[in-house]
């Protein structure tokens, strides 16, 4: 059996969560390594030496060490292309470019907003933070506009990218997980039909329902 | 069959052209007046129904997102022309992980400021000071730590030059529009990066061919 990798963060952080989805889907063992952000562990000095932009999560396996969730799924796709989930980074080059194009779409269009009101709406009220009521507005529109465009994509074709489950439909389950669940945007995405369809497949795989038991866990008790 | 890529006056269409150039690959363009709002006309948003630049066409097959096209033509031509990706699976999750760096932590403070500094009059809005502040306070942290990599390592993701550096060279052009390449010029192996890399005949090229559209 092959050494587990090292994933560092906390479960409950969104980007932390793709990449255990990621490794989930591929089957591949992975340690679990608590950084305690409350106490401001991942901006010391020993984080920042393997992800020097003091962020989760940070990943590790036995020929290299890497950051950034969507490039560690990447790497974990293609290293562990022959197991688990083969379709989950496409099986010939233009299933991949539209994996990619899907993928982009979720980083630079899906994830600002969406991100913004996952911070403001599940995250601020928990740290005591004041809510930006003008964030949180802009946010909602700029969603809605991206969600359209989701919208008419799903009624022509079953996953984003093609018929299959992909990384680009996975990388969306962090973020949209905690707006359905635990705040009241989660119509946005379960009154849209096409998307209220798609949403019911990815958040109903295995691997994302033991992600989110992940979540729930209680955290680790400090040294 | 030749690429077509829509928008090439503009930043992220010129991540491609510098990609399809490095590669050897022929393209023609079609110009995509954003200014005039083209990029959300119906036929447009045929091909790129998120309204913004670039989207090719190759053939039938149409693709969108600069950074998703990179990666599509740099796999598919691996054998010709320069090699963008790296030679092992260690050495392209290492051009990931600096391409998502780019992607996630370099282009939203840059963006801003090229949006509010260089675009704003010609748009029609008002250009935030504060955002401006911000963005540039941003974009100088993400450098002070391009700044330590890029002192034990010649390019982002090693000792070659990758999709990761290119991906950087359009919006960081625009710093000498917004007088503010001095964020570069103040950091010594930031310096040295931009000066190698912005001097590569692929950007030479490039900037000849599709002038962008604010005069310096």
């Amino acid at each position: 059996m092959a050494t587990p990798v090292k994933v560092y963060g906390p479960p409950m952080s969104t980007a932390v969560s793709r990449v255990l989805a990621c490794l989930l889907e591929k089957d591949v063992n992975f340690q679990l390594i608590p950084v305690d952000m409350s106490k401001g562990e991942h901006k010391k000095p020993d984080y920042l030496k393997i992800q020097p932009f003091g962020q989760v999560p940070s990943f590790q396996d036995e020929s290299i060490s890497l950051f950034e969730s969507r490039a560690i799924c990447r790497y974990v796709s293609e290293k562990y292309a022959n197991q688990g989930n083969k379709r989950l980074y496409g099986t010939n080059p233009l299933e991949k470019a539209s994996i990619e194009q899907w993928l982009e779409a979720e980083g630079q269009s899906f994830n600002p907003p969406s991100s913004a009101l996952v911070f403001q709406l599940a995250f601020a009220p928990r740290m005591k933070l004041k809510q930006d009521l003008g964030v949180i507005k802009q946010s909602e529109e700029k969603l809605a506009k991206v969600l359209d465009v989701y919208e008419q994509r799903l009624g022509e074709s079953r996953f984003l990218a093609g018929d299959e489950f992909t990384l680009a439909d996975l990388s969306h389950l962090p973020n949209t997980q905690y707006l359905v669940s635990v705040t009241e945007k989660g119509e946005m995405f379960t009154k849209r039909k096409n998307v209220g369809r798609w949403w019911s497949e990815i958040s109903g795989r295995d691997s994302w329902k033991k992600v989110v038991d992940l979540q729930k866990a209680p955290p680790p008790k400090s040294a | 069959m030749v690429v077509k890529v829509y928008g090439p006056a503009f930043a992220c269409p010129k991540r491609v052209l510098i990609c399809l150039v490095e590669k050897e690959i022929e393209f023609e363009t079609v110009p995509v007046d954003i200014i005039k709002g083209e990029h959300k006309d119906p036929e447009y948003l045929k091909l790129q129904p998120f309204g913004v630049v670039p989207v090719i066409q190759d053939g039938d097959y149409t693709l969108y997102e600069s950074r998703a096209i990179i990666r599509y033509y740099a796999e598919k031509y691996k054998s010709q022309g320069t090699d963008l990706l790296g030679k092992t699976i260690e050495e392209r999750g290492t051009v990931e992980q600096w391409l998502e760096v780019e992607a996630q932590n370099y282009h939203p403070p840059i963006y801003n400021l090229v949006l509010h500094v260089l675009f704003s009059d010609k748009m029609g809005f008002p250009a935030d000071a504060k955002v401006i502040e911000e963005s540039e306070k941003n974009l100088g942290k993400v450098l002070d730590i391009y700044e330590e990599r890029l002192s034990k390592s010649k390019y982002l993701a090693g000792d070659f030059f990758s999709l990761a550096d290119l991906s950087h060279i359009p919006f960081t052009n625009y710093l000498g529009a917004m007088g503010k390449m001095y964020l570069i010029k103040e950091r010594e192996h930031v310096s040295a990066w931009w000066d190698d890399i912005s001097s590569r005949p692929s950007w030479k090229k490039v900037l000849e061919l599709y002038p962008a559209p604010i005069l310096e």
